[in-house]
Parts: structure tokens; sequence; C-alpha cells
């Protein structure tokens, strides 16, 4: 059982359900990051097969098991898919000295359309230079509907966010995020681990909800929200790249995650949902 | 005869207005001297696809204005405002 202390709270999952990641810099201690990278350059670690159980992976001396089974990164998991989820597939992704490019800008897997999610975690176990790369994330793209490589064209976009970090540093991602290696600009290899996990229940208030009533907000004026730190605020901020149009369509797409996540049909964001759900059916009885 | 080579700057813009603001932006270099890759910047080229225009470029494909297909009206997907410029460079 994963003390309440570890789980997120209401506004750290609202900002996941916004921006589609959530980070914790030097979160893994130094100890378990020098036995990673001992473990990385000695030819990598052991996989499972897709669908295992994740407590039935990496046992003891695992450096990766010591650091997935942090109390805080228990936390985290069990906060956005639950206890003990599936292991889907983890990978080791080494960018080499001195790249010619980068990787193109993609989503993971295939083109998924759940409002069920799998999370990935990446795991920084050195720091993490600007020159180094690091992995760059567009922020709020989680759900575009689009399938793996077909963004590639997209090289830059304002607001993007390159992962500079120090090492033991965690980034929690939505499984659709838009996101690429940067390259790897000094004459050292730069190391991430990644690993999918997919929720085995229903993915209904799994955090700490203790302050999901007073985050919530109450029913405020139309386009008031932004200069709040409530969950309507959180989810009503645009990220710099989007459209006019469709970063109004985002707020939406944030609106009906956070319905799902907390059972709450009423839940709104400048009445957005509210206005077109709006179709009276009583007729006026005329005198 | 002079030998050109094609330089291509696509914008991606907050609206259908050429002058509206640059949201992303990605560039190839038919003469080789740049080479352009995922996350090399983190300032737009210009402010504006119009501001694009006043420093040479020439626009070559505007994006066609098509209506959401029923049931997606509130699907979010590609760049829809996705602007197409060129540049010819002489090659000496």
């Amino acid at each position: 059982m994963i003390e309440k202390q570890y789980l997120l709270n209401s506004r750290q999952v609202a900002e996941f359900v916004a921006r589609g990641f959530l980070r914790f810099d030097e979160l893994v201690p130094d100890e378990i990051n020098q036995a990673a990278m001992t473990a990385f350059d000695a030819g990598g670690i052991q996989s499972y097969p897709a669908g295992t159980p994740l407590s039935q992976c990496y046992p003891e001396p695992s450096p990766i098991g010591r650091m997935l089974r942090m109390p805080e990164i228990q936390g985290i998991i069990h906060s956005l898919v639950g206890p003990d989820p599936l292991f889907d597939h983890h990978a080791i992704h080494v960018r080499q000295p001195n790249e010619g490019k980068a990787q193109g800008m993609h989503g993971d897997s295939i083109i998924d359309t759940r409002m069920h999610f799998d999370i990935q975690i990446m795991y920084f176990p050195h720091d993490v230079p600007l020159e180094m790369g690091g992995t760059l994330l567009v922020p709020g793209s989680q759900y575009r509907r689009i399938n793996e490589m077909d963004i590639a064209r997209y090289q830059n976009f304002v607001g993007q966010i390159p992962m500079v970090c120090k090492a033991g540093s965690i980034l929690v991602l939505h499984h659709g995020i838009w996101h690429c290696g940067r390259q790897n600009q000094t004459d050292r290899k730069r190391y991430m681990y990644k690993i999918r996990l997919n929720p085995r229940v229903r993915q209904y208030r799994l955090w700490n909800t203790d302050d999901l009533d007073e985050a919530k907000g109450e029913s405020q004026p139309i386009f008031a929200g932004e200069k709040r730190s409530d969950i309507q605020a959180i989810l009503a901020q645009r990220e710099p790249w989007f459209e006019d149009g469709e970063g109004r369509l985002e707020i939406v797409n944030r609106i009906k995650q956070w319905r799902f996540l907390t059972g709450d049909d009423n839940f709104d964001v400048h009445y957005w949902l509210t206005r077109l759900e709006n179709m009276p059916e009583n007729r006026l009885e005329m005198a | 005869m002079a030998q050109f080579r094609q330089k291509v700057l696509v914008l991606y813009l907050a609206n259908s207005a050429l002058d509206s603001a640059v949201k992303g932006w990605t560039m190839y270099d038919g003469t080789g001297q740049e080479a352009h890759t995922t996350g090399d910047s983190a300032e737009p080229p210009y402010p504006t696809g119009v501001d694009a225009l006043k420093d040479g470029w020439r626009v070559i494909q505007f994006p066609q204005l098509i209506p959401p297909y029923p049931g997606l009206e509130y699907t979010t997907s590609f760049q829809k405002y996705e602007f197409v410029f060129e540049k010819l460079e002489e090659m000496s």
C-alpha cells in the first residue's frame, strides 16, 4: 500500500492532464544513478515479456528495480496508472557523441484514441546539458491524433521543452506526447532509460484526492481563469504553440480527460462543454 | 548558365492569415550550407508569415481550409496552418 504522502495531489494530476507530462528533478539518488550507468555501459538490462506485472520485473540487485521501487516513483505510478501496472516495454536510448542530426519528432507506438492512457517514465541517470540534447517534448500535444513519425517534418515549436537536467531526474509522460531525442553535440554518449506501463484498473481517482473539492474551483466568469491556480485554471492554460482555434479544442480535450478521471460529468472550464450540452427539450407553455 | 538551389521554409501559423503569429517552423537548405534538424532553435525565425515575405521568401503553398469531417469536429491533429516558402540561391 502506498503511503498517501507519496501520491500526487489533484493539482499535479491536472498539470499532467493539461501538459501531458510531469517532471521531477534530481529525484533518484546518486548511488542508483551510478549503478544504472554501470549497467548501461556493461551492455544493458534484462527485458520482460509485454504484459508482465511490474512487481515481477527487475528483481534485486537491479538498479532499475531499485529506482522503480522508490516510494516516490511508486506514488507517481499509482497516481496515474494504479497499483502494479503491466510492463509494456523498456529501452535504453543512446544518443551517440557528435551526431549529425536529431531524431524526428514523433509520438510513440501507433495512433491511440483511448481515454485510458499509458505512462512512460524517462530516467536520466547523468547530467544532461543543453549541448547534449536531452529529450525534446512538446507540452500539451498528447491529445493530437497522429500516427508515430507522421509529424517528423515539424522541427521546432514555440514553447518546446528540451530536457536539460541534473542526474537522477525523471520525466513522466502521457503515451501520446510528441517528442524526440535532440542532437548530442558533445563527445560523450547520452543515456536515457524509458519504460512504458499499462494500467490494470480503471483510472478513477487514483491519486490523493484530499484536495479535489478545494482545488476544483467554483464556476467563474468566462476567460477569468488563467491567473488563478485551481484546476480550472491549470486546464485553461494554453501552450504557446497552440493555434488560435485548436487551442480552444485542446481545453475541451482536457475537460473530457478530467471528467474521465474524476467521474464528475458536470466539471467544466470556461463553460466550453456546458454550452454545447445545453439542448433544452421542455416546451414553453403559452398562456 | 546560373545554377540555383532551393531553400525551403515551412511556417506553422496561429490561424489561416499569413500575417498571424508563427507557432512552429522547419527549414531545409538545398545549398548544403546549413543543416537544420529537430529541436535546433528556440526562437522562431520570423514573428509572422508576412515578415518572411519581407525578408525575401516567396510563399509557394497556402493551406486549404477544409471543413471538419462529421464526427471529428472536436478532434485535434496536425498543424492546420502550414505555409510553405522558398528562396532560390545562386551557386557560385
